[in-house]
């Protein structure tokens, strides 16, 4: 019936992949849209400038936290290099339904999130949360 | 009237004993949005109306004539299309002032919304009544533009803010409020109908209350013109506020009311051209009230447009308006309440509030609601509807809303049910939920 809530969207809400907390994380940082209550913290684990390990928590829409899930399946095991080179459009690719523009915030956060995590994890800054739509750090 | 002419002759009040319930169904056709098929190929169903409301052809006709017919600034001209457009913004006025009962046309400024009207008494007023020290009151439940000016006002002047805090189901706590007033506060400021809980607050009281203590009142009509009878005499308010495009006026309009002394004795807000009387290169007198309010070329339009609302809104009777409301929200929370057991349903019971209904799915975000029904044709709000604070008190992220209108029927509301049955699918939201 609805292109939107298509069943693997669903099913990425409702069992979301890499759900959990990493202790002691090379890389975190909690996300959030306070407009419409969407958070999501990041979490990877980097070895030799690779994602060794993925992780999220947080709650919200679906479209959120599929999105989070899908992109955290996408970066395991691949290089850091690769991550910083992803844009909006991979994320909608791996949603791969129609966004509305009032729902792109939503589509995206988690990628503002985890470009967040990895501009925080490069200026040797520790975690901190923040806004989504906050300007990263310089150094990044 | 519907065909948009300007009434300069005496207001026709509705016959005497008019009990009839409204027709909402015969209103709609008054409403050509209320046709329009949405891109799913979906009836439009519109529970929206505390965003803002739909307009009747009458104030759309009303605004496309003066553009196509008398179009010219006003106050000013010396020739006919001049002192049409000059009448028709000033009798727009006494139209306005009629549907609240001011006593006195001369005491309603034109504003582009509520926002601006508040933030006009807090600049005009405020700067000049509130110092270091001085209280105002305000309620936990205050959407954003009865608050934020506040807390700026506050923040430069070094006073405070007190909240009256509201009971989880939204009900305000006046015992608390009775407390307050030891503050001997300055102003209260509170909404008479709050646009998240749908409350009716208990306004007449707190007013009194108010005074008793010493202080000012400001009352946020924004969500009470629509759907109530509202009579700032019999209110004892001091300021009045509300949003022309919430009451089935245009968007860019609006209105202040307070009485004529304390508009006499307040600074003008926005200052330049009209709202002088004299000006020398020095100095400057300024005009008589309204006039030292409204600045610049006004929305002269939406002015002419927002008379005729409040004349349409006094014809149809706000009785009878907040009658039909009345039952629809009844209806809606038994329906709701009977077919959609798991929904969480927030706000105190139907008798003492608007056509407002905030809810949640449980374990379904407002925004994936609202989605779901959009492609249905059904437009509900999703979020925090300005009311941030509320939400935080309330411990909720977000909520999704409906809201009624003159044109909203039983039968939106049964849409609004069918779709929330396609999201309690689609979700697999059990039945305990």
């Amino acid at each position: 019936m609805d292109d939107l809530y298509r069943d693997y969207i669903l099913e990425h809400y409702r069992r979301p992949h890499n759900f959990g907390v990493i202790e002691s994380p090379t890389a975190s940082y909690e996300g959030s849209n306070p407009l419409c209550g969407d958070r999501i913290t990041m979490m990877l684990e980097i070895h030799d400038g690779v994602v060794a390990d993925v992780g999220f928590t947080g709650r919200g829409c679906a479209v959120s936290q599929a999105s989070a899930s899908l992109l955290t399946d996408e970066i395991r095991g691949k290089p850091v290099a690769d991550l910083q080179k992803l844009v909006a459009d991979d994320v909608l690719e791996l949603l791969g339904i129609e966004i509305s523009p009032a729902r792109l915030k939503c589509a995206l956060l988690s990628l503002d999130t985890l470009e967040h995590a990895l501009a925080e994890q490069l200026s040797g800054s520790t975690a901190a949360a923040g806004p989504a739509n906050a300007t990263a750090s310089a150094d990044a | 009237m519907a065909d948009g002419t300007i009434q300069l002759a005496p207001f026709q009040a509705p016959p005497s004993g008019a009990t009839e319930p409204l027709d909402a169904y015969a209103l709609r056709a008054d409403f050509p949005i209320l046709q329009t098929m949405t891109r799913h190929g979906r009836q439009l169903v519109y529970l929206d109306s505390a965003a803002t409301s739909q307009k009747p052809l009458a104030v759309i006709a009303a605004m496309d004539r003066y553009y196509r017919e008398y179009n010219a600034n006003v106050h000013r001209g010396i020739y006919e299309i001049g002192e049409r457009a000059t009448a028709a913004y000033e009798v727009a006025r006494a139209s306005i002032a009629r549907l609240i009962n001011a006593p006195d046309p001369h005491e309603v400024v034109y504003v582009r919304n509520a926002t601006e009207a508040i933030n006009l008494v807090a600049y005009s007023w405020g700067r000049r009544n509130i110092g270091r020290g001085d209280a105002i009151v305000l309620t936990e439940m205050e959407h954003h533009a009865n608050l934020v000016p506040w807390q700026i006002l506050v923040q430069e002047k070094d006073g405070d803010l007190e909240f009256i805090p509201i009971t989880d189901e939204g009900v305000l706590r006046l015992d608390v409020y009775e407390v307050l007033l030891r503050l001997r506060p300055k102003l209260v400021a509170f909404t008479q109908v709050s646009n998240t809980l749908g409350t009716i607050t208990q306004a007449r009281e707190i007013i009194d209350m108010a005074h008793a203590a010493g202080a000012l009142v400001l009352v946020d009509g924004a969500q009470a013109v629509p759907h109530l009878p509202v009579d700032v005499q019999a209110l004892g308010a001091d300021f009045y506020v509300f949003s022309g495009h919430k009451m089935l006026g245009p968007t860019g309009s609006g209105a202040l009311w307070a009485r004529r002394e304390l508009l006499e004795e307040m600074p003008p807000f926005m200052a330049g051209g009209e709202m002088i009387r004299e000006v020398h290169l020095r100095r400057s007198e300024w005009n008589r009230i309204p006039w030292k309010f409204e600045a610049g070329t006004p929305d002269i339009s939406a002015a002419i447009g927002l008379g005729v609302a409040a004349d349409y809104l006094g014809a149809l009777g706000m009785d009878r308006v907040r009658a039909h409301e009345l039952d629809l929200t009844t209806y809606a929370l038994e329906a709701l309440r009977r077919e959609i057991p798991q929904l969480a349903l927030y706000g105190p019971p139907a008798d003492v509030r608007g056509g407002v209904i905030p809810f949640n799915v449980p374990g379904v975000h407002p925004h994936d609601v609202a989605t779901v029904l959009d492609r249905s044709g059904i437009a509900i709000r999703a979020g925090h509807h300005c009311t941030m604070p509320l939400h935080e008190r309330l411990d909720l992220a977000a909520t999704a809303r409906a809201s009624f209108s003159v044109y909203s029927t039983r039968e939106d509301v049964d849409a609004l049910v069918a779709g929330l049955r396609d999201v309690i699918r689609i979700f697999g939201v059990p039945a305990d939920a």
